[in-house]
């Protein structure tokens, strides 16, 4: 059985209000995919569709992107884990090659959040988690990660200004990339100032600077098996880990609030798989919807003890030219989160790295890449790790 | 229509909004409405469950008896909202928040008239049903 690879990345700009169709928003990402890839819609086997389906209005929006996008009558499905669509939909992918049944597979990521009106979209905030015994109280995401931060600055001694701190690395990237949707500075005054929107109280401890917008977006990545990527690519980047795991939806079902079991469950399977470990990843891109959830990320990776994410943030080990650089293109937090889109561009971005072709972002050399994608708050997890060889 | 009206619905009554109507653990309402918040413990294999729940995961069995969550929690962590879902604006600010009571945890708010000053984590609570809007019914924690 050989190995898998991806040949293949486009994504459209992030965006907070898309002024075209789903299907017209897919094709941004899919062109740029398939261009990249310098192959043609025929060679595509298979496509998987990746979104969170509370924001479509259409319904299977799998059977109308396979005939825009010139991909009938290949088979084509949905993949849904909310925030980590589109990396379980690389995991799907990446069965399907190895299984043999397909040679080149397309994992298309999108979501057009503006798609529904805000007050829609407030509702279905509201129904984010447990329907039946959390909704009822009033929840939503922030708070959810809200209680996170504030359990793992109670235990570790995290502070707001740590948090703030991603927020501003974030935002020094999100400048430089012009796909990301938030391009403007951010400094860390920005928070103690009540006058400044970062500074708005949201759910605390976390501010308005503390959280992602939403966007609108696709991602596409082109898989395909050892033999297609040797004969059709120049610079294959390998699939060399994947890592998935799940969590119980209600808290109350949890024991951890100072990280995610699902972060740390998948992270050591895609080790493992690969068989590398924390000091080995160059460059990382992760879930960073809230700046909690990018400082739990450092520790649930390895990159950090539990509680030792903060040092990481204050000394800036995780800038672009520190020992281990996390979310160069601006992050969630800085590109905006199109719920299934966004695994895609963390991949896209990781493999543009590999390729030394992510220009002013680029990182000098890496050989080995991670992607943490989290769906919900630690609901899914998907951890993937990427090589040149 | 005769069917839908002697549907079991009481579970439309939990919460400020609620999401759901229809459950097999409906009972909960009317223990809430008597003033207790009960959980559920399968009688087969005696796991304990909260929120209640009608099926065993552990043993396939179908079988509960109900308990009630009685005595002292800890706050295990907070959040307090200065936004809220649509259906829920009137309530802002609120604290929602988890409590571990050994066996099962709880999901729920912290009492309104609770000071912010005075929450921490860690600290004992006691949960309280508490009637909100419209009829409907919630719980929430009090310092113990």
């Amino acid at each position: 059985m050989g190995k898998v690879a991806i040949i293949g990345v486009g994504q459209s700009a992030f965006v907070r209000s898309y002024p075209g169709s789903i299907r017209e928003l897919a094709f941004e990402g899919f062109r740029e995919a398939i261009q990249d890839a310098q192959i043609t819609t025929r060679e595509i086997d298979a496509s998987i569709i990746c979104s969170a389906p509370e924001y479509d209005k259409q319904r299977s929006p799998a059977g109308v992107f396979a005939e825009y996008l010139g991909l009938n009558p290949q088979p084509t499905f949905y993949v849904e884990s909310l925030c980590s669509s589109s990396s379980m939909g690389l995991r799907q992918a990446y069965a399907l090659i190895k299984s043999g049944l397909h040679k080149i597979v397309a994992v298309i990521g999108f979501q057009k959040m503006s798609e529904i009106s805000s007050s829609e979209s407030q509702e279905r905030m509201g129904r984010g988690a447990d329907i039946q015994w959390e909704s009822p109280f009033g929840t939503m995401m922030p708070a959810y990660y809200a209680m996170y931060a504030r359990a793992h600055m109670q235990k570790y001694g995290t502070t707001p200004e740590d948090l703030a701190r991603i927020r501003v690395k974030a935002a020094t990237y999100g400048q430089i990339n012009d796909r990301a949707v938030y391009r403007k500075p951010v400094g860390l005054e920005m928070f103690v100032d009540p006058e400044n929107r970062m500074s708005g109280p949201v759910a605390s401890p976390l501010r308005v600077g503390d959280c992602c917008a939403n966007a609108d977006g696709s991602s596409c990545l082109i898989v395909a098996n050892e033999e297609m990527a040797k004969a059709l690519s120049p610079k294959p980047v390998w699939i060399l880990g994947l890592g998935a795991a799940s969590a119980s939806v209600n808290l109350a079902g949890r024991d951890l609030f100072t990280g995610l079991t699902v972060a740390r469950q998948a992270s050591r399977q895609a080790y493992q798989m690969a068989g590398v470990g924390p000091p080995d990843i160059d460059v990382a891109e992760v879930h960073d919807c809230f700046t909690i959830a990018e400082m739990m990320a450092y520790e649930d990776l390895g990159f950090a003890e539990p509680g030792g994410g903060k040092e990481l943030i204050r000394s800036q080990a995780t800038y672009r030219e520190g020992s281990i650089p996390v979310n160069v293109d601006g992050g969630l937090l800085s590109k905006g989160h199109p719920i299934g889109a966004t695994g895609g561009s963390q991949i896209r971005t990781i493999v543009l790295q590999l390729r030394e072709e992510a220009d002013a972002m680029q990182v000098p050399s890496p050989e080995i890449g991670l992607v943490h994608n989290i769906g919900g708050v630690g609901l899914y997890g998907n951890v993937s790790i990427l090589g040149r060889a | 229509m005769g069917s839908i009206k002697e549907m079991d619905d009481r579970f439309k009554k939990f919460g400020t909004v609620s999401f759901t109507s229809t459950t097999k653990i409906n009972d909960f309402i009317d223990y809430l409405e008597n003033g207790q918040v009960m959980g559920t413990r399968c009688k087969v294999c005696g796991l304990v469950f909260f929120p209640p729940r009608a099926d065993c995961y552990q043993c396939l069995a179908s079988n509960m008896e109900w308990f009630e969550v009685a005595g002292r929690g800890q706050l295990v962590t907070y959040s307090k909202l200065e936004f809220a879902p649509v259906g829920f604006q009137e309530d802002v600010p609120y604290c929602i928040a988890l409590v571990d009571y050994g066996d099962y945890k709880v999901f729920g708010r912290i009492a309104g008239d609770v000071p912010e000053g005075d929450i921490q984590i860690g600290m004992e609570v006691k949960t309280v049903v508490n009637r909100v809007a419209n009829e409907q019914f919630n719980y929430v924690f009090q310092k113990a």
